[in-house]
């Protein structure tokens, strides 16, 4: 009974960490001599208020939810990679060149083609991290934060060259973007709202990783090998394939993301010359919500809604509180420190539950015994 | 054209410039040096410096005291280090992933901050140029290493120090000792957690006026998300440089001194693409991790939180 109350307890550490930090966020607001509850209640309705509301968040969700299921596959390897950004960049890059260059097939074709090529771009600029933990023991951290800024001067290269939109090339004003989608390369929506078809696959995919973690000998090595590798490696698992597979699988699904983002929302990339400007920092946002929904791909769905619509009702709070919404990005900072730092009380609980399963398992002379010596 | 960059002019100019780039660089990375060097990975580096930047630039342009938006920034830098230790030392934290928070928290507090306090675009008078007498007037030389603002000159100044203190002295050696093998420190009675509070916080005031060096003294602006990315870049150099002073030293000289180039390559209005240029310095940083992750190793607690017996 304790132990079923204290794992309930565990749950529902993030959503304290996110009391936690909306009440630092309503002090905030009330610094900015705004009303919180006005505030807050202009954010709900931004978020969740209407029809469209919804589909905008949930199109926000969307990147974050396919970049998290690739979180939720590196981090419980044990990997932590941080090359969201950039693997979103490339992964948008190879999508929109197939969108771009391959002509003559029907539509659904050549989206098919064009997502599994963002997979391939996000997988390739994911695995070289891979490979180079595996084998040559660089820091996936450090290597993933270079390879978002090797993407980024290569999308501003492509964007200013080789792939810019011919329009922008003729003129003077030269704005660094691709050329459109044409229209039947697009991946269809909930007319009249942004609602596209990516935010379906995301979920469809959301299932399958939980799938692939729990049910198949791929997943259980991967967690494996991150719960411990030594033990992973005496039981004859190749630990370096498996980190390598773990951030390629990562890779891909954040390339996916950015496949996604040009397919169904943009149709075309462009960029202020920074990764934000394309990504919205959803490569960053997706470790957010992966984190919140406990590295479980099913409880990263919800995750994903909450922090889309926290970022899309940010807009509305803005125009009626007037308070500017980058408090909303301040609050995410907020709410992955708490939820971080949550992370100890589970572990002491954890900890005192093994202590006393082992008391329960253990032979009565000896439980006794530890009685005695008062452990 | 090309061969325009290749006079005496053009270079010392790229040179010059080079070295006034490398201050933010020298600033954070130093300081994350000394945290790493005692067991603590600080992520939130970019987020520090933003706010450090932002500190910096509101005191200078509403009281006219750029010595007051230096002290700004060192207060909002100790004020965000003392979180980090707080977090990373008692809590617990995983420390890429609370790095990340204070990261998205400094970008999108600084941002607030701006638009509510300031609201738009303006600029200050940064610190000015010194002249060292006589040694300015080298040809070259002089304008390459003698005619900088004061907070260039006391970032390289920090690199000898940094050295000095890391390895020559008492408190250096404990915050290595904490670094290497905790447990043994703290057997012969150094306090693991006051060493890592101190270097954390230390960190977050350097990152802090290396943000302060971009927003009142080489750029004299403030923007959201000024630093894009440059603090990462900080992190990275630590590594790069092998966890020495000097290593940093050259690491932020070669970033420094590519963008620089990069600049003039613009200012010239040569057609190369310059993305390519600025591709390189990451690239090699990979290739350096490749090669010294074999010969250099980092300090053996790094990014594990202390406890007593375990």
């Amino acid at each position: 009974m304790k132990s079923r109350l204290s794992s309930l307890l565990d749950a529902f550490l993030p959503v304290l960490a996110t009391l936690a930090a909306l009440l630092v966020g309503a002090i905030m607001l009330l610094l900015l001599k705004a009303n919180p509850l006005v505030a807050y209640k202009a954010l709900w309705d931004g978020a969740f208020g209407s029809t469209n509301a919804v589909a905008e968040t949930l199109v926000k969700a969307t990147p974050f939810l396919l970049v998290g299921l690739g979180i939720c596959i590196s981090f419980r390897a044990n990997v932590m990679n941080v090359g969201g950004e950039g693997q979103m960049i490339i992964g948008a890059i190879f999508a929109t060149w197939v969108g771009l260059n391959v002509k003559g097939m029907p539509g659904w074709v050549l989206i098919t083609l064009a997502m599994l090529a963002g997979v391939l771009g996000g997988g390739i600029w994911g695995g070289i991290p891979g490979i180079l933990k595996a084998y040559f023991n660089v820091n996936e951290i450090l290597s993933t934060i270079m390879m978002n800024a090797i993407a980024v001067q290569l999308m501003n290269y492509l964007l200013r060259g080789p792939m810019i939109d011919p329009a922008q090339a003729k003129a003077a004003s030269q704005i660094p973007q691709t050329a459109r989608l044409e229209e039947i390369y697009r991946l269809p929506r909930l007319v009249p709202t942004r609602l596209h078809f990516g935010a379906l696959i995301a979920v469809i995919l959301a299932i399958l990783v939980y799938v692939l973690l729990w049910r198949t000998t791929l997943g259980f090595r991967i967690r494996a090998v991150g719960e411990n590798p030594d033990a992973a490696k005496y039981g004859g698992i190749k630990v370096q394939r498996y980190v390598v597979i773990a951030l390629l699988l990562g890779g891909a699904f954040a390339g996916l993301a950015g496949a996604t983002q040009v397919f169904g929302v943009n149709y075309r990339i462009i960029t202020d010359g920074s990764s934000t400007g394309f990504t919205g920092n959803a490569g960053f946002n997706g470790i957010v919500a992966a984190l919140f929904g406990q590295l479980h791909p099913l409880l990263t769905i919800p995750a994903s809604i909450f922090f889309g619509g926290l970022l899309v009702g940010a807009n509305t709070m803005q125009r009626m509180v007037q308070v500017p919404s980058a408090l909303i990005t301040a609050l995410n900072g907020l709410v992955v420190i708490f939820v971080v730092s949550s992370e100890i009380w589970r572990k002491k609980r954890q900890r005192r539950r093994e202590v006393v399963a082992l008391q329960i398992n253990e032979p009565p002379e000896t439980q006794a015994k530890s009685k005695e010596t008062g452990a | 054209m090309i061969s325009d960059l290749f006079s005496t002019t053009v270079i010392i100019g790229i040179i010059s410039s080079g070295i006034r780039l490398a201050t933010p660089y020298l600033y954070a990375s130093l300081g994350e040096t000394f945290s790493q060097r005692s067991g603590v990975l600080n992520l939130g580096v970019e987020g520090q410096m933003l706010m450090g930047a932002f500190a910096a630039f509101y005191v200078a342009l509403k009281f006219g005291s750029l010595w007051g938006g230096v002290l700004a920034a060192i207060l909002v830098g100790a004020v965000f280090g003392l979180a980090m230790a707080f977090v990373s030392n008692n809590l617990h934290a995983a420390q890429g992933i609370s790095g990340i928070g204070f990261y998205l928290f400094g970008l999108g507090m600084s941002n607030l901050l701006f638009q509510k306090m300031i609201g738009t675009v303006e600029t200050v008078q940064g610190f000015p140029k010194i002249y060292i007498p006589f040694l300015s007037d080298i040809p070259g030389i002089g304008e390459i290493f003698f005619s900088h603002n004061i907070l260039v000159y006391i970032a390289f100044f920090l690199v000898p120090v940094a050295w000095f203190v890391l390895n020559k002295t008492t408190l250096g050696l404990k915050i290595r000792a904490v670094g290497e093998n905790p447990d043994a420190a703290d057997s012969l009675g150094v306090s693991v957690i006051r060493v890592r509070y101190f270097t954390v916080i230390f960190g977050g005031v350097m990152s802090a006026l290396g943000g302060a060096s971009l927003s009142i003294a080489l750029l004299n602006v403030f923007q959201q998300n000024m630093t894009s990315g440059l603090g990462f870049i900080a992190v990275a150099l630590v590594y790069f440089g092998g966890w020495r002073p000097w290593g940093i030293l050259g690491g932020a000289l070669l970033f420094s001194m590519v963008n620089s180039l990069q600049l003039w390559i613009q200012v010239l209005g040569i057609p190369i693409p310059s993305e390519i240029a600025l591709m390189m310095p990451y690239i090699l940083t990979i290739l350096v991790l490749v090669v010294s992750t074999s010969k250099v190793r980092g300090p053996s607690a790094l990014s594990k939180p202390f406890e007593r017996g375990d």
